[in-house]
């Protein structure tokens, strides 16, 4: 394919992802659905589609990063940088996640779900030269292969032995309530591998970091949404009526997610892994809303299910908004200074103005902080668990304050985890000589990611104009709906229960803190000597020239590797210290080790590459031999038939 | 009669906190001080049984609890300490953090069984149970998670205390009974004592640790 | 019905000026006890006010690698500070904005101020920075938990999150002893002491590299930038001592619907009670020493295990009540 003709992939896109969200708005606000069936694919089922409120919001949520995501690629340059490895497929991914949402039988839904794994791990291995590439091009092809095997069962379980593996079928007649035990594991590990659920998660920040930055935000900030379309259409569409500890499962492992993720992140000096690992946390916390809301289902409390879930579908949006805006603005760092290493960053806010604006939006957001869009999700999900205690089953309701505090540890570990990558990489002074020669992206590229952030910050302050548009997805999954803004004492005041219990009202809030810095300026400029002097850093009197003295990103994970890693990681910080006297340099390490890795992964593959090596021996058996083990079979079969007949 | 419950339940509670507060600490000799103040209030929490519910025989049993847990076993401890000059840390086997979240689990697992079981006895009688029930799975931990011998005859001493808020809760707790237990009490620490003083004569240390390396088995 | 929608608005606005004038005060009595108890002469009350008077007198001076985050982070702080501190219901219960004022969006708006203090703390690129930012993110993830389950469990004992309603539910019904209350309040205090960089957590008083967390990351700033950091440190004192007062000694807080006597009634209160608490924050300042940075999280996990022993208690009480 010539180069030039590469340029059209990214408007085109972008055109189409325009579309299609502007159609997928239509539906979620009119409450319509569509169907259609196609006489393509296997012969007995053909192809079913549908287009309901769910889809549509998950598709208002996916072409939204589509859009940005195309945006950003236009502004890549057409002699060096497109290449027939990732242009091409780019399109094909966008399709495949769209063509996810729409499916309405099992065989169309695999179809597409295994046509964006192959097409995202296409994009993955485009630096095949790369070994790391390679590396996480492999474990992603596993465990999305996991993942499919997953979700087969998952279906075959839906369908039963009558094999209706149309939605229509499998909601008109609901699985037994082992069978749906059994599916429900199987979606979460299935989906939960996609999303990054913990202890499936290991493929994330090897395969997220590794794609263009520009796909690396489509795959974190938009293909985990999938996942969790898919967990919400079995849970809580196909399934019928949940059954009370079916929320457990999701709780506990969304929160162990949540925590350990970030724990990962704050440790990790990598900047696009710091990011993957936050996905991981994000994902976490909405599987946490939806164990709510399924509990709250099960329990027939059906305010507080809408309001779990209303925090659930928020967050999803929310996170797509800033994951993508982060990642739009770790592609611009790279793009700009080469280097995606924390420690070599530094100083960019004053190279990279816009760029470093807008990240420091998305930041923010994803730090939970108000009045930005990660904050009316969080405060959502707060208001669910606090309603949690409520439910009457006692693993449910002792668990609710654990879950509460795992919670908010995790919002505090984000901001701490952002505050630092935003300081290390932004602000300070220049580590290397990238850094320092770094110049801001082009226009669109800039515009993208400002796009993101004005969606952020519109977000935040009409979180309840958000929360409103969902009702009919809200009705349709949990048979709930949030009180709408009317209810309250202001037009835009989210309210969770009923406005005597909690309200959160963003502009009000926005506009207070607005009033009140605004005073202050005017007061102080009044008040006091308007000079202000540029002056070498004060340093406490002991100022050093060299930006190597500065707080490196893992100086600034120290005194949280010292309180948590020990216990989640077995860090452990050696200092070899040379006597006085002699010139040799003292010795710093830290060693941390990943359980998790070693239990889950390296642990059964060598299970299973020794089981394969004895199982070996099958190849190089004599012709008698073989005639044995086929004679040996069809006696055990015809033992079978003649036994169950 | 909400006054009176709220009491009862106010000095479980404190109780239920000493236990955690004995987990928490690292040196023997705020060990000693946390039991003799769980001690204290435990008396306390009987007297005012005794009090409000009319029962004059569980004065007696505030009393010993008072003066033999309270005061006579720790100054006594204290004193063994002190001349046996054994260590004046706590070894620990689980960190004091592991230790006091798996406490927490206790505390909800037995709320949850007492809750759930206890039915058919009166609403306070059944939350005093609750927190006894938790009271003696914290002491049962306290022997598990510390290796100190000194440590070990406390948690004992601490499970014994929540067994008797427990029994302070049951219809009527005969004088005989208590004396029988107070008695018993007396014995296992004198017991307790003579053990703690002959291994360390014998072994120069009461480290439980070390001592499992000399018990011969061959290992 | 204006009138009344006017009068209401006076007061709520009443309640942010207050709070924003006697913050130095309560500071100053802080630091006059403390000294007293030293056996020194102290600085006099108003000492606070005339500080802050003198940095806005003076100039400001900026480190060359600084941004403009630097130049603008203190005019936020300050806003979000004193914004959240004006929602605490103070000397009434219930005025014009109280519904705003939920407590999940209050922790979350300190959040804020912290996170934007911990950036500007990094943005000049020295190693106390760092050092300020690095300790105070570690220790709100020590703190928040337990704030969690404080909220916890004033939700499951008021039914609302909404800081009015826990004050009109607590002065409605005496909750007596309470002990997950009690609990409750000890907690509320450590997370108290951990936020408001108060022994033992961190030293007010210190410019010692290692007994500093709140003080490097300001350790740049100067001028009218350094007077709005102290004043929102103040303000965040007294948003706490008021948060531990409207929660746990609501007594003689107006109802909204007091007139202009119930409110000057209730102001006294609120006055006399905000001074109590200054006393007992210097007294209790004397008696203990700071811990190193690592103890933290044993004295800050006491806050949470004290928090779940409370919460664990209150689902046994409502098992009975309920």
């Amino acid at each position: 394919m010539r180069r030039p003709a590469l340029a059209f992939v990214y408007p085109l896109s972008a055109l189409a992802a325009v579309v299609l969200g502007v159609v997928d708005l239509q539906v979620l606000l009119s409450g319509g659905e569509a169907a259609i069936h196609l006489p393509i694919g296997l012969p007995t089922i053909g192809f079913h589609l549908r287009q309901d409120t769910l889809s549509a919001f998950f598709g208002v949520v996916i072409n939204g990063g589509v859009v940005a995501a195309s945006l950003y690629g236009m502004g890549f340059d057409r002699a060096k940088e497109l290449t027939p490895r990732v242009e091409p497929l780019f399109p094909l991914f966008a399709a495949a996640m769209n063509l996810v949402l729409i499916a309405d039988d099992a065989y169309a839904f695999l179809f597409s779900w295994e046509l964006m794994s192959l097409a995202s791990w296409a994009l993955v291995v485009a630096r095949h030269t790369d070994p790391e590439c390679r590396r996480a091009a492999h474990l992603y092809l596993v465990m999305a292969a996991i993942g499919t095997v997953a979700l087969l069962f998952a279906f075959g379980g839906l369908a039963g032995p009558a094999g209706g593996y149309a939605f229509d079928t499998v909601r008109a007649h609901p699985p037994q309530p082992m069978v749906a035990a059994l599916v429900l594991m199987a979606a979460l590990v299935g989906c939960g591998s996609k999303g990054g659920l913990i202890p499936l998660h290991a493929w994330l920040p090897l395969a997220h970091p590794a794609a263009p930055s520009h796909v690396s935000a489509l795959m974190s900030g938009v293909m985990t949404k999938v996942a969790i379309y898919g967990f919400v259409r079995i849970a809580f569409d196909l399934l019928g009526p949940p059954d009370w500890w079916w929320a457990l499962p999701p709780i506990v492992l969304g929160a162990m997610t949540a925590v350990l993720g970030l724990l990962y992140a704050v440790l990790d000096r990598d900047l696009k892994r710091v990011l993957a690992y936050s996905t991981i946390e994000n994902v976490g916390l909405i599987f946490v809303a939806l164990g709510l809301a399924l509990a709250f289902r099960a329990n027939a409390q059906h305010a507080a299910a809408a309001v779990a879930m209303a925090a659930a579908l928020l967050h999803v949006l929310n996170h797509s908004w800033f994951k993508s805006l982060l990642f739009l603005g770790a592609g611009a760092i790279l793009h700009a200074t080469g280097r995606r290493d924390l420690d070599g960053l530094g100083g960019l806010i004053h190279r990279m103005p816009r760029t470093a604006a807008f990240f420091l939006v998305g930041a923010l957001a994803i730090s939970a902080l108000p009045p930005l869009n990660g904050f009316v999700s969080e405060w959502l999900l707060f208001q669910a668990v606090i309603a949690a205690p409520a439910l009457p089953q006692a693993a449910l309701h002792f668990a609710s304050p654990a879950i509460g505090a795992m919670l908010a540890l995790a919002a505090a570990l984000a901001a701490a985890c952002f505050v630092r990558v935003y300081g290390t990489a932004f602000l300070g002074r220049p580590r290397s000589a990238e850094a320092a020669g770094a110049h801001d992206v082009p226009l669109v590229q800039q515009a993208a990611m400002g796009g993101l952030a004005f969606l952020c910050i519109l977000g935040g302050l009409m979180g309840s104009v958000l929360a409103t548009a969902l009702a009919p997805v809200l009705d349709k999954l949990v048979g709930g709906a949030l009180p709408g803004p009317g209810s309250g004492p202001t037009p835009f005041s989210l309210i969770a229960f009923d406005p005597a219990r909690s309200i959160y009202d963003a502009p009000v809030i926005a506009l207070f803190v607005a009033i009140a810095s605004l005073t202050s300026l005017i007061v102080v400029h009044r008040l006091s000597a308007r000079r202000t002097r540029r002056g070498p850093a004060w340093d406490c009197g002991f100022p050093d020239p060299s930006p190597a003295t500065q707080y490196t990103a893992s100086s600034f994970a120290q005194p949280l590797r010292r309180v948590y890693g020990a216990a989640a990681f077995a860090a452990q910080e050696t200092v070899v210290m040379p006597p006085p006297g002699d010139i040799r340099p003292a010795r710093f390490s830290v060693v941390v080790v990943d359980h998790l890795w070693r239990a889950f992964y390296v642990a059964p593959g060598r299970m299973v590459i020794g089981l394969s090596e004895r199982l070996n021996v099958l190849q190089f058996l004599t012709i008698r031999r073989y005639l044995v083990l086929m004679f040996v079979t069809l006696v055990i079969l015809l033992s079978i038939a003649a036994v169950t007949t | 009669m909400s006054q009176a419950y709220e009491i009862s339940h106010l000095l479980a509670g404190v109780m239920l906190v000493t236990s955690f507060a004995l987990l928490y600490q690292e040196r023997v000799a705020a060990v000693l001080n946390a039991f003799a103040a769980q001690s204290i209030t435990l008396a306390l929490a009987v007297a005012w049984a005794a009090w409000s519910d009319n029962r004059p025989d569980l004065f007696i049993t505030a009393l010993i609890a008072l003066t033999l847990k309270g005061i006579v076993i720790p100054v006594a401890l204290h004193r063994t300490v002190a001349r046996l000059g054994i260590h004046r840390e706590v070894e620990k086997v689980v960190g004091v953090g592991a230790a006091l979240m798996v406490g927490l689990a206790l505390t909800g697992l037995a709320q949850a069984l007492v809750l759930k079981v206890a039915t058919g006895m009166a609403s306070h009688a059944r939350e005093d149970l609750a927190l006894a029930l938790a009271i003696i799975l914290l002491g049962f931990l306290m022997m598990i998670v510390r290796r100190n011998a000194v440590t070990q005859v406390v948690g004992f001493m601490s499970m014994e205390n929540g067994l008797i808020l427990a029994a302070t809760g049951a219809r009527g707790m005969p004088l005989v009974v208590e004396v029988s237990v107070a008695f018993s009490v007396l014995i296992s620490l004198f017991v307790f004592a003579v053990f703690v003083f002959r291994i360390r004569e014998r072994f120069d240390t009461v480290d439980l640790e070390a001592l499992d390396r000399m018990r011969g088995d061959g290992r | 019905m204006t009138r009344d929608l006017v009068v209401q608005f006076l007061a709520q606005g009443a309640q942010m000026a207050f709070v924003l004038l006697i913050a130095p005060l309560a500071v100053g009595v802080v630091r006059r006890v403390k000294a007293r108890l030293m056996r020194r002469q102290g600085p006099p009350l108003l000492q606070a006010y005339l500080d802050l008077a003198k940095l806005l007198r003076k100039e400001s001076v900026i480190a060359e690698s600084a941004s403009w985050l630097f130049r603008s982070a203190p005019y936020l702080i300050f806003a979000l500070t004193w914004v959240a501190a004006a929602l605490v219901p103070s000397f009434a219960s219930g005025l014009m904005f109280n519904w705003a004022a939920d407590v999940v969006a209050l922790v979350a708006l300190l959040g804020a101020a912290r996170a934007l203090l911990a950036l500007a703390g990094m943005d000049v690129g020295t190693s106390f920075g760092g050092i300020g930012s690095s300790r105070e993110m570690m220790i709100a993830t020590l703190a928040e938990p337990a704030m969690m389950l404080i909220v916890l469990t004033l939700a499951i004992a008021a039914g609302t999150t909404r800081l009015a309603g826990v004050a009109d539910f607590f002065i409605a019904e005496p909750f007596g002893v309470r002990v997950s209350l009690a609990l409750s309040l000890i907690s509320l205090v450590i997370v108290a002491l951990a936020e408001n960089a108060r022994i033992p957590v961190d030293n007010p008083a210190t410019h010692l590299e290692l007994t500093m967390v709140h003080e490097a990351m300001v350790v740049e700033y100067s001028g009218r930038h350094l007077a709005l950091i102290e004043a929102a440190s103040h303000l965040k004192l007294v948003l706490y001592l008021s948060l531990l007062i409207c929660l746990f000694a609501p007594f003689g807080m107006a109802p909204a619907t007091a007139g202009l006597s119930g409110w000057a009634i209730g102001l006294a209160a609120w006055i006399a009670k905000l001074l109590a608490g200054a006393v007992l924050l210097g007294v209790w300042e004397v008696s203990i020493a700071k811990m190193r940075v690592f103890r933290l999280p044993d004295f800050v996990g006491v806050a949470f295990v004290f928090g779940f022993i409370a919460i664990l208690l209150a689902f046994l009480t409502r098992g009975v009540f309920a």
